[in-house]
């Protein structure tokens, strides 16, 4: 099992943390891991992304540029992620802000509503967590349990009183993913069984 | 079990400072390894081991602070990036001329000048030809992932100690800024006086109860006596090149064609040998660990076994010229790299290769 992800979307969003909770994950999965931020000027509002790669072997280069899986979280990074999935992979999106929906036709692609959701429960803080249910809704190589894990590794001890807000985000995330399409290929998860096919 | 944690290389070379019993941090900030002076301050290590952690006013002030904490025999370390480690060039020099020991970290970043923030290794001539001026020379490790970043702290002390001279790790952006799986070492305690005064007699500057007197300096105005010196120096390099050259290979045994990469650039080549052998070329690796001491050696044998040889750097071409020398040119040897902070990709490396070598 390797699976090569790209998170990308503005600063600010959780985009590096969730990368980092994604990596801790694999990390409790026993997995290699690597975690490669897009570091430099950005900040909030500017854009930002992470390559975490799972594998259950040594890991090679941690800069790949074509993914089995985007998580895409803006117009900017659908614009230079959609077409950096591979054939057979997988391209998670937010609608929040998109204006050109995917277009590839050879990947699957799902759509997590987690701006929406962020903001109805009132704390844009657990989006991204929203997002990672998504991840590993439609692409289980983590448990939700090592999720959990990672989640408590990846925070510092002061904030854990957050814990169970975030690990409902994660499952909340599990349940409202949405499938736009299907194709076979390298999408290793189940089609979630709200699944509408189109 | 031993605890896996997930780490930036830039925290675990903090991490591995204080478990390996540093005695002394200085530096100035600058991106891309910033984290490192971040996380000692936030692990202050004061309160535990009683290392020294200090911001200096600039870089010339760190690697100065270095000069005097290693005069007196003590474990003392400074990191910083490419422009930074320019400002550390006389200090570096005043260092190798006193023969002092430590540890000296480049997450090298592209340039010339300020140049950019993102990954590059444009400073290998610098690091291993002339860190300073006056033809001295720096042990220089070369990791290529986050344990290495920890274990090579470690090391690193280790050689300054028993060569008496500086010292250093020369990462890059890429594998500071990374996150990786990492299994700290076990707390060694720092050295006591006694023990220091014990073991660097000859040269530290412990107190001189019970023992001559030891003069630190660089400087010596008679040429006869500074020569010998200097053929003092160079013996102690020959020694260094003889028992301290280390390397990987990953799959040169039946290897037709070779590349050559340190660091980051050796872990896109491993990917370049992934790809190349499902097509099948057999393609092989060899990563030198040590930058100085360069594995002429083992590159040389090599080079009587393949077709070719490309070298794979971040810069417009430096390892390329070690690599030429070691394989004497016997078989065509050429460079790929990307500048300015741009990180090649594996697949555009792999089309470069087979460019200069098609089927």
């Amino acid at each position: 099992m390797k699976q090569e992800i790209i998170i990308a979307g503005f600063g600010g969003q959780g985009v590096l943390s969730m990368g980092k909770i994604l990596a801790y994950s694999g990390v409790m999965q026993g997995l290699e891991v690597t975690w490669m931020p897009s570091y430099g000027p950005e900040m909030r509002g500017g854009t930002a992304n992470v390559t975490v790669i799972l594998s259950d072997r040594r890991i090679s280069s941690p800069i790949v540029h074509e993914f089995d899986t985007a998580v895409v979280l803006n117009q900017q990074s659908m614009d230079k992620f959609e077409p950096q999935v591979k054939p057979g992979g997988i391209l998670i999106y937010d609608p929040n802000g998109i204006t050109r929906h995917p277009e590839r036709k050879d990947i699957s692609i799902y759509r997590i509503g987690a701006t929406a959701h962020a903001a109805k429960a009132g704390n844009p803080r657990v989006f991204n967590m929203v997002v990672l249910g998504a991840l590993i809704q439609v692409s289980p190589n983590v448990t939700l349990e090592n999720a959990y894990k990672g989640l408590a590794k990846s925070l510092p001890e002061r904030v854990h009183k957050t814990l169970p807000a975030n690990e409902a985000a994660i499952r909340t995330g599990m349940e409202l993913v949405e499938t736009a399409q299907v194709v076979p290929g390298l999408a290793t998860g189940e089609a979630p069984a709200n699944a509408v096919i189109r | 079990m031993e605890e896996v944690r997930l780490m930036k290389g830039n925290e675990v070379l903090a991490e591995a400072a204080i478990r390996c019993g540093c005695d002394g941090y200085f530096g100035y900030p600058i991106t891309p390894q910033s984290e490192v002076l971040e996380t000692l301050m936030e692990l202050k290590p004061w309160e535990t081991t009683g290392m020294v952690v200090l911001q200096a006013e600039s870089e010339i002030a760190a690697i100065n602070m270095l000069y005097g904490g290693a005069a007196t025999g003590k474990r003392v370390m400074t990191s910083s990036s490419s422009p930074g480690i320019s400002l550390m060039s006389e200090g570096l020099s005043y260092l190798a001329g006193a023969e002092l020991p430590c540890v000296v970290v480049n997450v090298q970043r592209g340039g010339p000048g300020l140049g950019t923030i993102q990954p590059s290794q444009s400073d290998y001539f610098q690091a291993t030809k002339a860190p300073g001026h006056g033809g001295f020379r720096m042990i220089v490790l070369a990791p290529f992932s986050v344990q290495e970043m920890h274990d090579f702290v470690g090391l690193a002390f280790d050689l300054a100690f028993k060569y008496r001279t500086p010292v250093m790790i020369l990462s890059d952006g890429v594998i500071g800024q990374m996150m990786e799986k990492v299994v700290l070492g076990p707390q060694q305690p720092r050295w006591t006086d006694e023990y220091i005064a014990e073991t660097c007699m000859d040269w530290a500057l412990t107190g001189k109860k019970g023992r001559g007197r030891n003069i630190v300096t660089s400087v010596d105005l008679d040429p006869n006596s500074h020569e010998r010196f200097n053929l003092k120096l160079q013996a102690k390099y020959r020694n260094i090149e003889e028992n301290e050259v280390r390397y990987e290979t990953v799959r040169t045994d039946d290897a037709e064609y070779l590349l050559v990469a340190y660091g980051s650039a050796a872990r896109i080549g491993e990917k370049v040998v992934e790809m190349a052998r499902e097509e099948g070329y057999r393609l092989g690796l060899l990563r030198p660990v040590t930058l100085y001491p360069f594995p002429t050696g083992p590159i040389e044998v090599l080079s009587r076994q393949v077709k070719g040889i490309l070298a794979l750097e971040m810069s417009a071409g430096q390892l390329i010229e070690d690599v030429k020398l070691a394989s004497q040119c016997r078989v065509p040897a050429y460079h790929y790299g990307r500048t300015g902070g741009v990180v090649p990709s594996p697949g555009e490396v792999y089309e470069a290769f087979k460019a200069h070598f098609p089927k």
